[in-house]
């Protein structure tokens, strides 16, 4: 039978989701091969968010490219943050004094709990229990006000920067503090009740979107997506980093809550919950053993010295943090004479977790579509980093492709 | 439990804050030239991030803050060796306040800069 012949004999029809859709809340766009109401394939094409911040980044100097980075996602922006100072301090060779890498950890901790408060709130308004996400963002605004508390800024601190931190946790601060994480403390009993003993919410997610123990591992995929598929990975845990290695932390796996691990939606749920849990224990470990001390670049004298000092050293470094969604890692090289860097390279999570959705849609209803879709937590604008626009044509180059322009390039280098 | 935290909500105050006004105006310039009094905003926290603030007296001229701003909101004018900002693209990262030598920046807690032309007065600050 000829490629043509199969092609004509198949039963299944194929609907487009996307670019834009309802229940995406970033562009991507999915075709879905179906089989009555059922999904037997997926493909999926990313690319529609593409902004070049990149290259704006190959553009500036760090200090500028800094909170460049942070808005590449608005919800894990301390995260970009973070991994863009942790790649130019090893790039560069700075060292960041204990008491700025408490207050990171702090900061980041922070804004786990209210991304997965978020991530709460949309995966109720995807299953229509617009309730429970009118509930969870509500409870969301506290951890907004003590970020802005502590950074001056709601969304997009601009806290972090390159040897240190701007701004001290003070001691009228910490109480405030203190009192936020008592609040989640208490509400978190009432969130595990509404999301894992609801009957509706179990029956829409148990056995839905299922990512095996071995296909999240062959498939790479990090983050909650990984950890609610029973693989242990996570960063702060396997390559500790910043104040993380002082703190208690296992990685959370659903088995921690029911017996078994499933792999499926209800699982990540478990996790993300869980995990904010585990950012209150963290925060409350870190503001016990914060140091007294100095918290890093912050006056006019140290900011003008970096400059020089960026401009006379070259060099390359990565930096890799645990965000809300996964593993994120940025690489940045330096050259002489020069405080501009000529390569900056991110991957974010999504982009890690993008090949697991396969296994998850196979056998899936229509309806479980959205759910699944956002169950991974995707962050489109942190993701679309390859796209090719030549001649007002559009490409989006296939493996072979990029193998071909990476032979053809180590053929240009040897000459 | 949930359902507790419904009912519960049916006698409490809503989250929301209706700012400016209740309900939706017919027209909105109209009642902004009415006058009436509108429902204040929610007050912003010590050293918040707002509308920067230029002491033009105190600035030196040095172009450091341009060089550390992440958005080119910063515009040198040689012929008076003072600074221009075009508020309509400025991130509120405050590095220019860091790193003035002359502490002629500082940064306010204003924050309603909505407006219909990015070159307006109040958005552009000399």
């Amino acid at each position: 039978m000829t490629e043509e012949e199969a092609r004509l004999q198949r039963t299944y029809y194929t609907i487009p989701i996307g670019p834009t859709h309802p229940s995406l809340k970033e562009p991507l766009q999915f075709s879905f091969d179906l089989e009555g109401e059922r999904v037997v394939d997926v493909e999926i094409k990313p690319g529609w968010n593409h902004r070049g911040l990149e290259v704006l980044g190959m553009k500036r100097n760090p200090l500028q490219t800094l909170y460049l980075a942070e808005r590449l996602c608005g919800i894990c922006s301390v995260s970009h943050l973070i991994t863009f100072s942790r790649a130019v301090e090893n790039a560069l060779g700075i060292a960041v004094p204990p008491r700025a890498e408490y207050i990171r950890v702090i900061i980041a901790e922070l804004e786990r709990i209210h991304s997965h408060i978020l991530w709460a709130g949309v995966a109720a308004h995807e299953l229509g229990f617009d309730t429970l996400l009118h509930l969870t963002w509500r409870v969301r605004e506290q951890v907004m006000d003590i970020l802005e508390l502590l950074t001056g800024n709601r969304v997009n601190y601009a806290l972090v920067t390159i040897g240190g931190v701007r701004r001290d946790i003070t001691r009228e601060q910490e109480p405030l503090v203190r009192q936020a994480l008592r609040y989640y403390k208490d509400l978190l009993e009432m969130l595990v009740d509404a999301f894992l003993h609801d009957p509706t919410i179990e029956l829409r997610t148990r056995d839905v979107g299922v990512l095996s123990y071995k296909d999240a591992l062959e498939l790479m995929a990090v983050g909650p997506t990984a950890r609610a598929s029973g693989v242990k990975k996570d960063i702060r845990v396997d390559q500790p980093y910043l104040a993380y290695p002082a703190l208690e932390l296992e990685p959370i796996t659903p088995d921690l809550f029911r017996p078994e691990v499933h792999g499926d939606v209800y699982d990540k749920i478990i996790v993300r919950l869980l995990e904010v849990e585990q950012s209150i224990g963290l925060i409350e470990q870190a503001l016990e053993k914060m140091p007294e001390g100095e918290i890093g670049r912050a006056t006019k004298e140290e900011m003008t010295e970096l400059l020089v000092q960026i401009k006379k050293r070259e060099g390359e470094g990565i930096g890799r943090h645990e965000a809300p969604r996964g593993e994120l890692f940025h690489y940045i090289r330096f050259q002489r004479d020069s405080e501009i860097p000529i390569l900056w390279k991110v991957k974010c999570p999504t982009y890690s977790n993008l090949m697991s959705y396969r296994p998850m849609f196979q056998g899936a209803q229509i309806a479980d579509i959205p759910i699944i879709i956002a169950c991974i937590d995707p962050c489109i604008a942190c993701m679309d980093r390859v796209i090719v626009r030549r001649d007002g044509r559009e490409e989006t180059w296939q493996i072979a492709q990029l193998l071909a322009k990476s032979w053809e390039k180590t053929r240009r280098l040897k000459g | 439990m949930i359902l507790a935290q419904i009912i519960e909500q049916l006698f409490k105050k809503p989250a929301t804050n209706k700012f400016p006004v209740k309900y939706m105006p017919k027209s909105v310039s109209a009642f902004l030239k009415s006058g009436r009094p509108i429902v204040p905003p929610v007050p912003t926290p010590p050293r918040f991030r707002g509308k920067l603030i230029y002491h033009r007296e105190k600035c030196v001229g040095c172009e450091q803050c341009g060089r550390v701003c992440p958005a080119n909101v910063i515009q040198f004018v040689p012929q008076e060796k003072k600074v221009r900002f075009y508020l309509a693209r400025c991130t509120f990262c405050g590095q220019c306040t860091d790193i003035c030598p002359a502490d002629a920046i500082e940064m306010s807690n204003e924050f309603l800069l909505a407006d219909y032309n990015k070159y307006s007065k109040n958005l552009v600050l000399e």
